[in-house]
């Protein structure tokens, strides 16, 4: 099977999957107590039942259920996902506007800790008796127990608040001015502490499966055949032992995909990071559901190609998923 | 005389395990000359395979080690070598083939590529070059279009062809000695005498010296010259194969040889089934014990046999057998 065929067979299957996700979300929403029409007479100080009908009516929510479901399925199948109430604009614009930074966040925080994770296991899975083990255990340990805004808080007021090498919040610094080198830093350093915070839990994964998977390839019959073929440690450990070990660890990665947006609602929060959990945070406080439920759909979007690249990327390291027939 | 290409004199290798150290090779010694074929025979955990991986420098790290006695590879003690220096021997000088060709090659690498590094790693071919090797040998080795195959995976082949590939890889650097643990054990019978054929032919070829180990005595009887029975970590007999296979002087190897089943043997009175050697090998904990290990089982022991650990006795055509009464048999 080619590669496109894959490709194409599971963006099918992905808007099947993304079509449940919609009228799931929708269902959800609905049942949940109040609207928008609420928040808006809130604001306003009350409004009696005759004003807030009318709200209503303006804005589609006295149809039947069905009806409003259609009408917003019809709608995304166009791109359009709505209207903010709340923020006075059209929803796909205000996910577009948060969701690099998300990306950017999420991104690095999984690659962080996917590269260190797989360093420190390999480390710790060729010395089981070193000290690098009892330390690597004990990270891992630490960083799986910890809850994110924990940590997230702790690195604040340690590396921020007393050393100051990183800023407190936010994305980028508006005071300072230059061309796209100095922004480039200027954003890499306001990435590191949510980074870091975000990675910690998922390093803490990383490193303790890529260990155990690392300790079982080490203890291999190919791994004899390698070493009696005279080669030296490094290409053993690197070439023969480590492309096996991947594996398990890029499926977890791909599996965690999900867990690590949701982890960034958290972290966004304590490091008020501009990206979808701030705006998520924001918009279910104001019961703005049309963007509720745009960012439902961006993170289920987000999942399901982040799970067609992680199996894409199973098939680069191990020649036998998929099979050539 | 000529020196032997390999000579291992009173070689010990102790077992780190749970109950404490034991001797898993008690005070083993034979040679080996350029181009013979001696065949290690016995049954699981009497040694062989750990005599195979100690003569590599693979003895499973902090269980295994040699405590005593020298392994001379064309004078040069191994026993004491560094990594550095085994490393440079091991796939160059010393090859080996395993035991289980399903896992013994590497799931994610080609075949070509586990054949080429071995020649890039030793005799410094390029890429290009090693790989038009890697296609030669997977030709030598009888792989049928060998120029499609070595871009295939382990998975794509099947298990008599990938014994073939690790045949090619072992034999890449034409080393002097090429040890074969139990190369046939995991494939079926025709394919077994195929793989016993290409061993035979490639040895005349290249004139390797082969250590073949072994349950299969017909093989012993066809590829080997020379034979040690092993038991429980200890040399039982030594000697030309035909001469053993006549007239074993060791009451082991006397069983071994009787419980082989001959096809054309027809039932009679005096074998009317399998014949099979009674009792079980002795425990790890056993092993080491100054007394013949095998006395539990043996149907000519007497008292010397358990007062002392035999020596071993040498008979005028090369036989030695390590047996109080060997002279008996």
């Amino acid at each position: 099977m080619g590669i496109l065929r894959i490709v194409l067979i599971r963006v099918l299957y992905a808007a099947a999957l993304l079509l449940a996700v919609l009228v799931l979300n929708f269902s959800l929403m609905h049942l949940a107590p109040g609207d928008v029409a609420d928040t808006i007479s809130q604001s306003m100080g009350g409004a009696d039942q005759e004003i807030l009908d009318e709200i209503r009516v303006s804005y589609g929510l006295d149809q039947p259920f069905i009806i409003q479901l259609g009408k917003y399925i019809a709608n995304v199948a166009q791109f359009d996902l709505g209207y903010s109430f709340f923020y006075n604009q059209p929803v796909s614009r205000l996910i577009l506007e948060r969701l690099p930074a998300t990306l950017l966040l999420v991104i690095t925080a999984q690659i962080a800790a996917l590269i260190i994770g797989v360093v420190l296991g390999v480390i710790s899975a060729r010395k089981p008796k070193g000290i690098s083990n009892y330390l690597v255990t004990f990270l891992a340990l630490f960083g799986y127990s910890a809850p994110v805004f924990w940590t997230g808080i702790l690195l604040l007021i340690t590396f921020s608040l007393n050393v100051h090498w990183f800023p407190v919040a936010g994305m980028r610094d508006v005071t300072i001015e230059g061309g796209f080198w100095t922004h480039f830093f200027d954003v890499a350093r306001h990435l590191v502490l949510p980074a870091v915070t975000l990675g910690s839990i998922f390093l803490a994964l990383y490193s303790r499966l890529s260990r155990a998977s690392m300790m079982e390839v080490l203890g291999s019959d190919y791994i004899r055949t390698a070493k009696a073929k005279g080669l030296s440690d490094h290409q053993v450990v690197y070439k023969h032992a480590l492309k096996n070990a991947l594996s398990p660890v890029i499926t977890l990665a791909g599996l965690q995909f999900s867990a690590v947006l949701s982890g960034a609602v958290l972290v966004e929060a304590v490091f008020s990071w501009p990206g979808l959990g701030t705006l998520a945070f924001q918009s279910i406080i104001a019961r703005d559901t049309p963007t509720i439920l745009g960012i439902l759909f961006f993170s289920a979007l987000v999942v399901i190609v982040g799970n067609l690249l992680t199996d894409l990327a199973l098939r680069l390291v191990d020649p036998r998923v998929g099979g050539r027939e | 005389m000529m020196r032997p290409l390999l000579d291992v004199q009173n070689l010990t290798i102790e077992l780190t395990t749970r109950d404490g150290v034991a001797p898993v090779i008690d005070d083993l010694s034979f040679s080996l000359n350029a181009g013979e074929t001696l065949s290690f025979v016995g049954e699981s955990g009497c040694g062989k395979s750990m005599t195979a991986l100690a003569l590599m420098g693979l003895l499973p790290a902090n269980v295994g080690r040699i405590s005593s006695g020298h392994i001379l590879f064309e004078g040069a003690d191994l026993a004491q070598a560094s990594d550095a220096r085994l490393r440079k021997i091991r796939g160059n000088d010393i090859s080996m083939i395993f035991q289980e060709p399903m896992t013994s090659l590497n799931p994610v690498l080609t075949i070509g590529e586990q054949i080429a590094e071995v020649l890039r790693a030793h005799q410094g071919l390029s890429r290009k070059a090693a790989w038009e090797q890697a296609i030669a040998l997977l030709d030598a080795v009888r792989i049928p279009n060998p120029k499609g195959r070595a871009g295939d995976y382990p998975f794509q082949m099947s298990g008599g062809q990938r014994q073939r590939a690790m045949i090619a890889m072992a034999l890449a650097c034409a080393p002097k000695i090429l040890i074969a643990d139990e190369p046939t054990t995991a494939l079926d019978v025709t394919v077994q005498a195929q793989i016993f054929d290409l061993l035979g032919d490639l040895r005349k070829q290249t004139g390797a010296a082969i250590i073949l180990i072994t349950h299969d005595m017909g093989a012993v009887a066809e590829m080997a010259e020379r034979m040690i029975v092993m038991y429980a970590g200890r040399k039982a007999e030594l000697g030309p194969v035909d001469q053993i296979i006549d007239h074993p002087r060791h009451p082991y190897t006397k069983g071994l040889i009787e419980c082989v089943p001959h096809i054309q043997s027809e039932l009679s009175s005096t074998r009317h089934d399998l014949v099979e050697v009674p009792g079980i090998v002795p425990s790890l904990r056993e092993f080491g014990k100054d007394q013949c290990l095998f006395a539990s089982r043996c149907r000519y022991l007497t008292e010397a046999c358990l007062a002392g650990r035999p020596k071993p006795k040498e008979f005028a055509n090369a036989q030695s057998a390590d047996c109080w009464h060997a002279e008996e048999l």
